[in-house]
């Protein structure tokens, strides 16, 4: 028996230990208080089982809980779960529910909550592949349930947290179509620390402390408003002034770089090793010529990475090496860094067969970039600049919005393109997709776009995304990243350089403790 | 007879064209590429065929276009506009939630724009080489070359940044508790800035235009008989000179009316104000057609009832339209 038993203060005292060291002033935490957490867009709505969006999980794990949580070293921890076991074969995952928990209209909350739960997010959940395996949710008594799987699934615990896993009441959602449920929106009964108080569609949501939450004396906070504010000069002003005590996934490098000088404020990068966000070029592999392996590592050993991450994010980002995120417990070094290399690069696409005509140019080839913001179009352009040092004419193409850039994309009607793709905790989960040939789905966002087909990578990800041993899998991972770099369907640049940015004098144990940042719960938050 | 006559048809032309403004809309929005289920599949990050195909279902998307055309007008003259594919809450509610916070600041922006900038334009016209009409002539080429979502930052920069005596976004604090007086007094704060941002481009404008049509009415005869009857300067500027000195003020007011959906686009986003301008911007971009397609029939609601009932007014107060036009 592999068990998982943890108790919840022991949790709490870990979450407190590893945020201590982050503010050497460190004051008791105290109840009461208004966290203001603005962002750059505020969700439809809030019902992380039927979407994936980072505005919908942010304030989705704040009104619901998972049946666990992570630490920052991507342990587990008991959380609406006191403990849970998996079986020895890997077959099946036993959970045992706090006895205390209720939702927020008072309702104990039981395991035919979580079996619905868990069916729901099967049924609607962008990320087929998370739930996958789970043949069946059993429920032998009020507070256990039994997730039987198909085959042994080492994601399954990562599911089984934050927005991926959250647990919502079956008497509210369990009727008529969830998708279109108005209470995902308004009059939301959750089961997390903070309730829904009001939400007013693209402006702002107040939610406040449920005073019966399972665990006891949390959350500190009275209340958390979060404010819509799309524009970066606003953000920086609310930031600047205390309007504002929080945001996160801010990339910004000109936001970064001014919000830096400001001494009431910490800038940190901690809290997104889950998300796992990598920015890349990717090839079409199935046009000529980003078919030849030669050219597509020409176009590696071409680009100037460091360079670029200079230029492009000021320092802000973290280079990227391959198709997992650096903060990954599965992330692998030893791959080929294609380091700037002019003299390779031309060789390899004499090699291919690409000669250069009177005025230099071997080929003519095109560049998508995502729309919105300097630094994509920026890139692109030193993307353009670069090439034309091998040889390669670019031609730069712009989408008028986002979602024609998606939609290019999804119908593989493009040469190169620049693009953002998050790792989501798992590699079954946000890896596997873009390097399946099971998964080219032309017309699909975010499949193997790219179009890339290895047996061998095929192969190896399939015995990875089954093995439940931590180190033998890791060991697969290492390998399918090596093959995977090698082959060079994308050529990974930098992880985005997300950061939180927090008032350290007002707020107390900032929600970076956990790999899911700020997409985890802030019961643990406080107003200094 | 005639005229009740010219009344219905009037009507009729308005309905009809309303309708064509309806079928216009949705043609043109079939034609965008992407849809609803590529914008939920994108927020996140990935979806697969079935999921997508179902969304498509759900919301009648997989339907022939003819189908979905005939079933969208056919709501739309029962007064359904439908709901909203990204909030799930009917479109009316959530356009006429919007409306208020827009009219207030276009009506609040457009009637400072027209009173100070009249009397501005006024005070100039008197001394046409004096420093204050200079001063005038340069704030107005300002108003009028400044973008106007850079006024606004300079502004957001000064007043919330550097003084910090005024809010930044929003129509008012989320947390003071609405209809009570310090609630409205929380939302004048918070009109402040946006209202001086979109009215330094009325502004600019209506000072101008008093100004040169004041230098003209001071040149005429009848002003020049009322000096000689020894009329003061304040009596033949207020009394004499105003009145006609405002007639192309008003009626560019009125045609101004109609742009005042576009006009605050940038404003309501600038200082997250939830106006319409924002919504229909956040909307193209989300693809939610319903609610796309209600903002532009109520803005084309709005026009054509505006248009017909000047119309009317014309032809009541006119005697010469009235009988000599029948279309």
């Amino acid at each position: 028996m592999r068990t998982h038993l943890k108790l919840a203060a022991a949790a709490a005292a870990l979450l407190v230990a590893t945020t201590l060291a982050i503010s050497p002033a460190m004051s008791e935490p105290k109840q009461g208080g208004t966290l203001t957490f603005i962002y750059r867009i505020i969700a439809g709505h809030f019902n992380p089982t039927i979407a994936s969006g980072t505005p919908t999980g942010i304030p989705g794990t704040q009104l619901f809980a998972a049946l666990l949580r992570y630490d920052d070293q991507w342990r587990p921890q008991p959380y609406l779960a006191k403990s849970w076991t998996i079986s020895d074969d890997g077959l099946s995952v036993t959970v045992n529910l706090r006895e205390n928990a209720v939702f927020h209209d008072g309702k104990p909350i039981t395991s035919e909550d979580v079996a619905f739960s868990i069916e729901t997010i099967k049924a609607n959940h962008p990320f087929k592949t998370m739930y996958a395996p789970v043949t069946k949710v059993s429920t032998p008594d009020k507070l256990t349930a039994i997730i039987h799987l198909s085959a042994p699934h080492p994601a399954i615990e990562l599911a089984m947290s934050s927005q991926l896993g959250v647990i919502i009441p079956k008497h509210i959602y369990g009727e008529g179509n969830i998708r279109k449920n108005p209470r995902n929106s308004q009059n939301i009964v959750g089961s997390g620390p903070f309730k829904l108080k009001e939400f007013k569609p693209g402006e702002y949501i107040i939610m406040e402390r449920f005073d019966d939450f399972f665990l006891k004396g949390r959350p500190y906070l009275d209340r958390i408003v979060f404010k819509k504010m799309a524009e970066s000069i606003s953000r920086i002003i609310a930031l600047e002034t205390g309007k504002a005590d929080l945001t996160s996934f801010s990339s910004d490098p000109q936001e970064l770089t001014r919000l830096k000088k400001s001494k009431h404020l910490t800038l940190t990068p901690q809290g997104y090793s889950a998300i796992g966000p990598l920015n890349w070029l990717a090839f079409n592999t199935a046009r000529k010529p980003f078919d030849d392996k030669r050219v597509r590592q020409a176009v590696g050993y071409a680009l100037n990475k460091d360079l670029m991450i200079k230029i492009l994010y000021a320092g802000f980002a973290q280079r990227a090496t391959g198709p997992i995120h650096p903060g990954s417990a599965f992330y692998s070094a030893e791959v080929n860094r294609y380091d700037y290399d002019v003299d390779k690069a031309k060789a390899l696409l004499d090699a291919a067969g690409y000669k250069t005509d009177g005025d230099g140019i071997r080929f003519k080839t095109t560049l998508n970039f995502i729309p919105g913001g300097a630094t994509w179009k920026r890139w692109s352009e030193i993307t353009k600049a670069q090439l034309k040092k091998i040889g390669i004419a670019v031609t730069l193409k712009a989408s008028s919005d986002f979602r024609s850039w998606l939609k290019t994309v999804a119908g593989h009607d493009f040469d190169m393109t620049l693009d953002s793709v998050f790792n989501w905790g798992d590699p079954v989960i946000g890896v596997h997709r873009t390097y399946q040939s099971t998964n080219i789905r032309k017309g699909v966002p975010w499949h193997n776009t790219q179009q890339f087909r290895n047996a061998d990578v095929d192969a190896i990800m399939a015995k990875a995304g089954l093995e439940i041993n931590l180190q033998k899998r890791k060991a697969l991972y290492a390998q399918m990243q090596k093959m995977v770099v090698n082959e060079a369907p994308v050529i990974y640049i930098n992880a985005s350089p997300y950061h939180t940015i927090y008032n350290h004098e007002r707020v107390g144990n900032p929600p970076i403790d956990s790999i899911w940042g700020t997409s985890s719960p802030m019961d643990n938050v406080y107003i200094k | 007879m005639q005229f009740l006559t010219v009344i219905v048809r009037r009507f009729l032309y308005a309905f009809l064209l309303l309708l064509a403004v309806v079928v216009f809309n949705f043609i043109l929005l079939y034609m965008v590429p992407g849809d609803i289920a590529e914008t939920i599949a994108g927020e996140s990050g990935g979806g697969s065929a079935e999921l997508m195909a179902e969304i498509r279902h759900s919301y009648g998307l997989d339907r022939p276009f003819h189908v979905q055309l005939f079933t969208y007008v056919g709501n739309v003259l029962q007064g359904d506009l439908g709901e909203s594919y990204y909030f799930n809450i009917p479109v009316l509610d959530l356009v006429l939630d919007r409306l208020a916070p827009t009219l207030l600041l276009v009506v609040t922006a457009l009637l400072l724009a027209i009173f100070t900038g009249t009397l501005f334009g006024i005070i100039a016209a008197q001394r046409p080489n004096g420093v204050f009409s200079h001063f005038i002539t340069i704030l107005a080429l300002i108003g009028v070359s400044a973008p106007v979502f850079w006024t606004a930052f300079l502004l957001i920069i000064l007043f919330v940044s550097m003084l910090q005596i005024m809010p930044l976004s929003g129509l008012a604090e989320p947390l003071s508790e609405s209809g009570t007086w310090r609630w409205y007094l929380d939302v004048a704060h918070h009109l402040f800035l946006p209202v001086i941002s979109l009215s330094s481009i009325y502004l600019a404008q209506y000072s101008r235009l008093a100004r040169a049509s004041m230098m003209d009415i001071l040149g005429s005869d009848y002003i020049r008989t009322a000096r000689a009857k020894g009329l003061g300067q304040r009596m033949i500027i207020y009394k004499h000179g105003l009145r006609n000195a405002v007639i192309p003020v008003i009626t560019i007011a009125g045609l101004q009316f109609s742009h005042i959906f576009s006009g605050a686009v940038v404003i309501e986003t600038v200082f997250s104000w939830p106006g319409l301008g924002t919504l229909a911007f956040e909307s193209i971009l989300r693809g939610d057609t319903p609610t796309i397609m209600g903002i532009l029939f109520f803005s084309a609601f709005v026009v054509i009832v505006f248009n017909l009932l000047t119309d009317l007014a014309y032809r009541i107060v006119d005697p010469r339209i009235r009988l000599s036009n029948t279309a």
